[in-house]
């Protein structure tokens, strides 16, 4: 089973004669159906090692396997040669293994003495504060971490707060460094500095493991670099080996197009327009904004996730409300318009996790389908509610759609994740809408059914529906969409012919590197 | 061997309760109730009475007499609309605990309409005077309501602290611009006129408001569970995030269910001045808005749960000051006894939950 030896074959040209300090073998963890890493593989020695992937490719769950703060459900962890149980992030910490986080886990009351007190091994009863400040001071000059140790870490800023995390890491004694996307919260320019410390640490003969899916920082920084996609690791290659559009179609991939898009069609009337829309609601803002949509057009949005593309969902169904600019709904200024009166009006919305964002668990399905277009359903404004019809419905529209639905009794909550999916689509896609906005629509669905919705969306399309279709399969965008958006830190980056583009130009966009 | 056995043994047990959930949803309530029947007895006996003896005057006085049953259901009115103004902002997740303020605050409403129309007829007053109430506590709920809705204040605190506002306003109201100046020390208003007394039934202390208060709590188990309103009631305390993305006005729902609820609490507030008290006076609730708080979460936040709770809660109460009249304990022991029942009955949901 373990194929533990290849990859230290693959590195043996970078690192000659360096044995792997901290080693995943075999990890496999399942979250329900989900496969979230498939039997990955990955040694880290000394030098800077880059993972790369886009979000949900398992990088994140690989090196939170090895902190000891996910449970693998198979696999091996070793270090320096020998096997070794990590059960708890305490466990890693004595093992030397130590982990930043992408969202900071420090104590904001706290100052960044007490900050890093808490996390060393070796802290007495009694607190010596002036102790543990030489202590910060002099890893913090050694390695131009600056920060004072008696300012409460509240007042810090997110630069600050990173230096805080990676000193408390070393001075709990880390053999190891593993960084969970360092560069997600830093402006541009302190980019660059934490590079600096990077180049230091590993000059001390650290082993740096960093996750990015940025490929200007992998050739920035790297010595080694290893692509997952979709929970596999792909591949592991010393730097000098590789070049950009290698990786690019190491991280997506190219999978074989299963739906055929059918004729050109006839492009109608403006569906939606968002003009100088600025949105700044939870997550990433949005900034004056442009977009529009057709009727009769599938507009395809790339993108890593979390560059805004689910702010963008939020704007147009009125989730979010639009500060600045204009939201335009079939010739009418829907500006103002609240999320029910834009439902009414013919807009339907598949979210990213149908369980959690659209589908009330404890109800039953015929009840989330009445949630969903309660005027169809209820008379007197709200009085009495229309079962017949409902039933009517079920087996009639929702049925008709082919997505081989469960009972309509069954509560939302007891459907796995893709029957859930499954339904939120159907229960949209039966309202007749006039525009479509469907969020990874496909994702976590089995071959057969990605192929039956990925139909249904070319079908709504060709009854004059538009369609706004955020994706990470760049092979589904490319064969599906009319024109292709690429999204980056909450802007529109492009705007393509899906047909005279590939997947290289599009991961350039994507990731920022040059194209 | 004996712990193996244990442990088969427990395992069984839980198949069996898998088997019976009726049979152990009564079972579980069964213990709870002996629960606080026990706790009654260890308090009744660390003050050196009977409790054999003591629960026969409560027997005699309560369940089993014409007027220990009218007392019953006296102190059950106040508590149905008490109970129903927590279940109905808390279906969508809003907490009220301001039920004993909006009991004054419509106490107040009611109380100004009843002292300003003393001419009106009582077929006009008194629709007026629950009006007035319901108009006094609703708006009171509301602000809390609107301070959640908008994002600013958690109407946990909003509501406790105007809890505290509305009983020292109705006092100052009391002992300055309403104060009775026929009346010698005590701080109350005029006496209201009879136009502005609630009909009872017979000769009987009962008044038509518990009438009231059953209806309505029909009515919002029905609203609840056949209407559309209900569904996206149900909906919002389900998955709010959901809901908004279901296009259901959650903002606007927050304030309307607090209104109404609020409205209902000072319901009970018009119905203590107007059938039983006659006069605004600092005593106008006896902590109802509070029990109505406990009836609610024993209940579950079911409404037809809320009907049986009350009566429990009332019979309680009632004890409470039998005790202290014939055997002389506090009747102070109540609250103790309501305070331990309510934390074993929320204690049990966790350890569900947890299971």
């Amino acid at each position: 089973m373990t194929v533990a030896a290849a990859p230290s074959a693959v590195d043996a040209s970078a690192q000659p004669a360096a044995e792997p300090l901290l080693e995943a073998r075999a990890i496999v963890k399942r979250f329900g159906p989900l496969v979230a890493v498939d039997h990955a593989d990955l040694a880290i020695r000394p030098g800077v090692h880059a993972l790369l992937g886009e979000n949900g490719a398992g990088k994140s769950t690989l090196v939170k396997i090895l902190y000891g703060y996910d449970r693998a459900d198979s696999g091996e962890i070793w270090l320096d040669g020998r096997r070794v149980e990590v059960r708890s992030p305490a466990d890693a910490r004595r093992f030397g293994i130590g982990l930043v986080f992408q969202q900071f886990t420090l104590i904001p009351a706290l100052t960044v003495a007490e900050n890093v007190a808490l996390f060393l091994p070796d802290l007495p009863r009694v607190l010596d504060q002036r102790k543990i400040a030489d202590r910060i001071r002099e890893t913090s000059v050694r390695y131009e971490l600056v920060v004072d140790p008696a300012r409460r870490v509240g007042t810090l800023s997110l630069p600050e707060q990173q230096r805080v995390e990676i000193l408390r890491v070393l001075l709990a004694g880390a053999r190891v460094l593993i960084f969970d996307e360092p560069t997600s919260t830093l402006p541009a320019q302190e980019v660059d500095a934490l590079f600096d410390v990077f180049r230091r640490l590993r000059d001390d003969g650290y082993p740096i493991l960093f996750i990015t899916h940025k490929l200007a920082e992998v050739f920035a920084l790297a010595d080694t670099v290893t692509v997952m996609r979709r929970g596999v690791v792909i591949d592991t290659l010393a730097i000098a080996d590789v070049d950009e559009e290698q990786l690019v179609q190491m991280m997506f991939g190219q999978t074989p197009a299963t739906v055929h898009r059918g004729e050109p069609h006839p492009v109608g009337a403006t569906v939606l327009a968002l003009t100088g829309a600025t949105c700044l609601g939870e997550g990433r803002p949005l900034v004056d904004l442009d977009l529009s949509i057709s009727a009769g057009e599938i507009v395809g949005v790339a993108g890593i996730a979390g560059n805004g593309q689910r702010e963008l969902a939020d704007a147009i169904v009125g989730v979010s409300r639009v500060r600045r600019g204009h939201r335009l709904l079939l010739g009418d200024d829907a500006t103002h318009w609240s999320v029910r009166r834009i439902r009414d009006a013919g807009v339907a919305y598949v979210p990213e996790r149908a369980l959690a964002e659209e589908l009330i668990w404890n109800m039953t399905l015929e009840e989330n389908v009445i949630l969903g277009s309660p005027r169809r359903y209820s008379h007197v404004g709200g009085l009495t509610l229309d079962r017949r019809k409902l039933h009517k419905d079920f087996s009639g529209r929702l049925a008709a759609l082919g997505l081989d639905l469960p009972d309509a009794s069954h509560r939302a909550g007891t459907l796995s994740g893709g029957n859930a999916q499954r339904f939120a689509v159907a229960r949209e896609l039966a309202r007749d809408p006039k525009l479509l906005v469907a969020l990874y629509p496909t994702r976590g669905l089995d071959v057969p059914t990605a192929a039956a919705v990925q139909e249904l969306l070319l079908h709504a399309r060709g009854r004059g529906c538009g369609v706004l279709l955020v994706s990470q399969d760049l092979a589904e965008l490319t064969t599906l969409s009319d024109r292709l958006l690429v999204m980056r830190d909450g802007r529109i980056v492009a705007d393509l012919d899906p047909h005279t583009t590939d997947a290289y130009e599009i991961g350039g966009l994507m990731t920022g590197g040059a194209s | 061997m004996s712990a193996i056995a244990a442990a088969v043994g427990i395992d069984a047990l839980g198949s069996w309760f898998d088997r019976h959930p009726r049979l152990t949803t009564a079972l579980r309530w069964l213990g709870w109730a002996t629960v606080g029947v026990l706790a009654y007895v260890v308090l009744i006996l660390l003050y050196g009475k009977s409790p054999l003896h003591a629960f026969h005057e409560i027997w005699a006085n309560t369940l089993s007499s014409r007027y220990g049953l009218q007392d019953v259901a006296v102190r059950m009115t106040p508590l149905l609309f008490a109970a129903l103004a927590v279940t109905i902002p808390a279906r969508i997740g809003q907490v009220n605990v301001g039920g004993e303020g909006q009991i004054f605050a419509g106490g107040a409403g009611a109380a100004w309409v009843a002292l300003t129309f003393t001419s009106w007829p009582a077929w006009l007053l008194l629709p007026a005077m629950a009006l007035g109430g319901m108009l006094g506590g609703g708006i009171w709920a509301g602000i809390a309501g609107f301070l959640k809705a908008r994002g600013w204040l958690s109407e946990v605190f909003s509501t406790v602290l105007m809890n505290y506002i509305a009983i020292l306003a109705v006092s100052a109201l009391v002992f300055g611009p309403w104060r009775d100046p026929t009346s010698s020390n005590y701080p109350q208003s005029r006496e209201l006129v009879h136009a502005a007394r609630l009909p009872h039934l017979g000769a009987s202390r009962v008044d038509i408001t518990i009438f009231a208060a059953l209806g309505l709590i029909v009515a919002f188990d029905w609203l609840l569970h056949r209407t559309r309103w209900g569904l996206e009631i149900r909906a919002i305390g389900g998955n709010p995030y959901a809901a908004l993305r279901n296009g259901i006005p959650v903002s606007r729902y927050i304030i309307v269910a607090m209104f109404v609820g609020g409205a209902l609490a000072g319901l009970a507030g018009m119905g203590q001045l107007s059938a039983l008290q006659f006069r605004l006076n600092p005593g106008l609730s006896a902590s109802f808005g509070y029990m109505g708080f406990l009836i609610s979460w024993l209940a579950g936040h079911n409404p037809r749960l809320i009907v049986p709770m009350a009566f429990l809660l009332a019979v309680l109460a009632s004890s409470g000051d039998i005790l202290q009249i014939s055997q002389g304990l506090p009747s102070a022991i109540v609250t103790v006894l309501s305070a331990t029942l309510m934390m074993i009955v929320l204690l049990a949901r966790a350890g569900r939950r947890a299971t």
